[in-house]
């Protein structure tokens, strides 16, 4: 009998273990003893780092975009057919079809979504780039902006730690480029006592928001927004003004895992050194949906893949696995519109960013360009 | 029947020990407690900083060997 491998999610971190198993167990998908099966919501396979510059007008649309068929290694069986439950103790997955996904090993990489609802007044009065509608909705507002109060608000938890200082920096700059910087002030929200999570990073970007008049409010989580008004309240008893509230919402794992009682809040209960769900030996969990306290990002999910591929592989090719994750997360961080600069850390290491220079943006553009060869396992 | 989560963030450099506070909380109900193990020593001060702050209640701040445990519990 074949083994299935099934992965549950197209996004970054299902795709990269799809393809990465799938080149290296050649053999056994010809003689057809193993098989792969990846089911998603979605045919397209968006890159949502480019997410950030669609509201500049710094990349086009159709460059976030490739069809899901098209990023997988052909001998990959894939379904758009989203999981409604998955069942760990039957080793099966029903999905919205009414067809039941059996499998041997599971992957689950279903990633997270906005909760814009969660807040009073978000979804009417904030606007966001972490989808499409609203990278587009923030690119109108921005080209009609004659200036104001702009604040830039983040809530826990979410993805990309980086993006509000990124969002931040380059709107800087954007607004200079359009002669706007003597009518607009800045305020920048965090939900903890400094302006970045990563110590070192806040460390080095309070007195760059200083330098640039960039005003900041720690200890800021947002009970509610009041969109005629326009102000925002935080939990800590703080109200701002607003021209222009740009928010990265607060985000929960896919509703499939709440559904399937596999954890609160869609963050599966995961070891942070296999990658396997708490209770199971044959599921393994990757990207923002892991309940592991590191950065919800793109290279986490990209690093936490590599692990798992080794270890199925493994697993296929010699019935045995050994293989542990680090903690590793590298992460770019734009710090204007011509520079950037990046850090990376694991369980063990502590980050420690380098100054920021153009050749390190000129990196993150090229890597933006190279994604479509990392997913499928090339890079 | 309320409930006592808990998170081992010791080794969390990002997104932090507080944050995840932050996060859990945000799933607990009113009267739940969570509890966030953490190896960075600036936890100790700035969960109970932000508690004050925002008006949950600290029930146990305790020093263990080389990491920290703090208790919150959800008051609104
Ligand atoms: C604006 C923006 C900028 C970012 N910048 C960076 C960056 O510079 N660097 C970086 O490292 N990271 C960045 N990220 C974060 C990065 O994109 C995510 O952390 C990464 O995509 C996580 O991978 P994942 O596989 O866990 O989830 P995703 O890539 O989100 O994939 C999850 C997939 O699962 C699907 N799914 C959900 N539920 C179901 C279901 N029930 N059945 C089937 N499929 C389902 C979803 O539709 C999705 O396709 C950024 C994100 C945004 C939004």
């Amino acid at each position: 009998m074949a083994k299935k491998l099934l992965i549950v999610g197209s996004g970054m971190g299902g795709t990269i273990v799809a393809n990465g198993v799938a080149r290296q167990i050649g053999g056994l998908l010809r003689t057809g003893e193993v098989n792969i099966t990846v089911i998603g919501n979605t045919p397209m396979h968006l890159y949502q780092p480019g997410l950030l510059y669609v509201p500049f007008g710094r990349i086009h649309e159709s460059e976030l975009f490739r069809e899901q068929t098209r990023v997988l290694d052909r001998r990959i069986n894939f379904h758009v057919d989203p999981a409604k439950h998955i069942d760990v103790e039957k080793n099966r997955v029903t999905a919205q079809s009414g067809r039941v996904y059996d499998y041997d090993y599971l992957v689950i990489a279903t990633g997270s979504r906005l909760m814009t609802g969660v807040i009073p007044g978000m979804a009417e009065g904030a606007h966001w780039f972490y989808d499409l509608e609203g990278a587009r909705k923030l690119r109108t507002a921005l080209a009609s902006f004659a200036g104001g109060k702009i604040v830039i608000n983040a809530n826990a938890p979410h993805k990309c730690p980086v993006a509000p200082l990124e969002i931040t920096f380059m709107l800087y700059d954007y607004l200079r480029n359009r002669g706007l910087l003597d009518k607009t002030e800045f305020t920048y929200t965090y939900p903890i006592g400094r302006i970045h999570a990563l110590e070192p990073v806040a460390h080095w970007a309070k007195p760059e928001f200083e330098k640039l008049g960039i005003k900041y409010e720690t200890f800021f989580n947002t009970s509610a927004i009041d969109p005629q008004k326009k102000e925002i309240s935080s939990e800590e008893g703080v109200t701002l003004p607003y021209d222009l509230l740009i928010t990265i919402p607060p985000h929960q794992g896919s509703q499939v895992i709440e559904d399937s009682n596999l954890g609160k809040g869609g963050w599966v209960p995961t070891n942070r050194t296999t990658l396997q769900r708490e209770g199971s030996t044959n599921v393994f969990v990757v990207g923002d949906t892991t309940n592991i306290p590191i950065s919800k990002a793109g290279s986490t999910a990209h690093f936490e893949a590599d692990t798992v591929i080794e270890n199925l592989v493994s697993i296929f090719k010699e019935g045995s696995w050994s293989r542990l994750y680090d903690g590793k997360v590298y992460c770019f961080v734009e710090t204007g519109m011509t520079t950037g600069t990046y850090v990376w850390f694991n369980y063990e290491t502590p980050p420690n960013p380098t100054p920021p220079s153009q050749m390190i943006h000129w990196f993150k553009l090229a890597y933006n360009r190279m994604y479509w060869l990392s997913a499928r396992g090339l890079l | 029947m309320t409930e006592r989560i808990t998170v081992d963030a010791r080794g969390s450099f990002c997104p932090g020990p507080l944050m995840e506070m932050i996060a859990a909380l945000k799933l607990a109900k009113v009267g739940d407690e969570v509890e966030v193990l953490s190896s960075d020593k600036g936890t100790a001060a700035d969960i109970p900083e932000w508690v004050a702050k925002v008006g949950h209640t600290l029930v146990d701040s305790t020093a263990h060997g080389g990491y920290w445990s703090l208790v919150v519990r959800k008051a609104k």
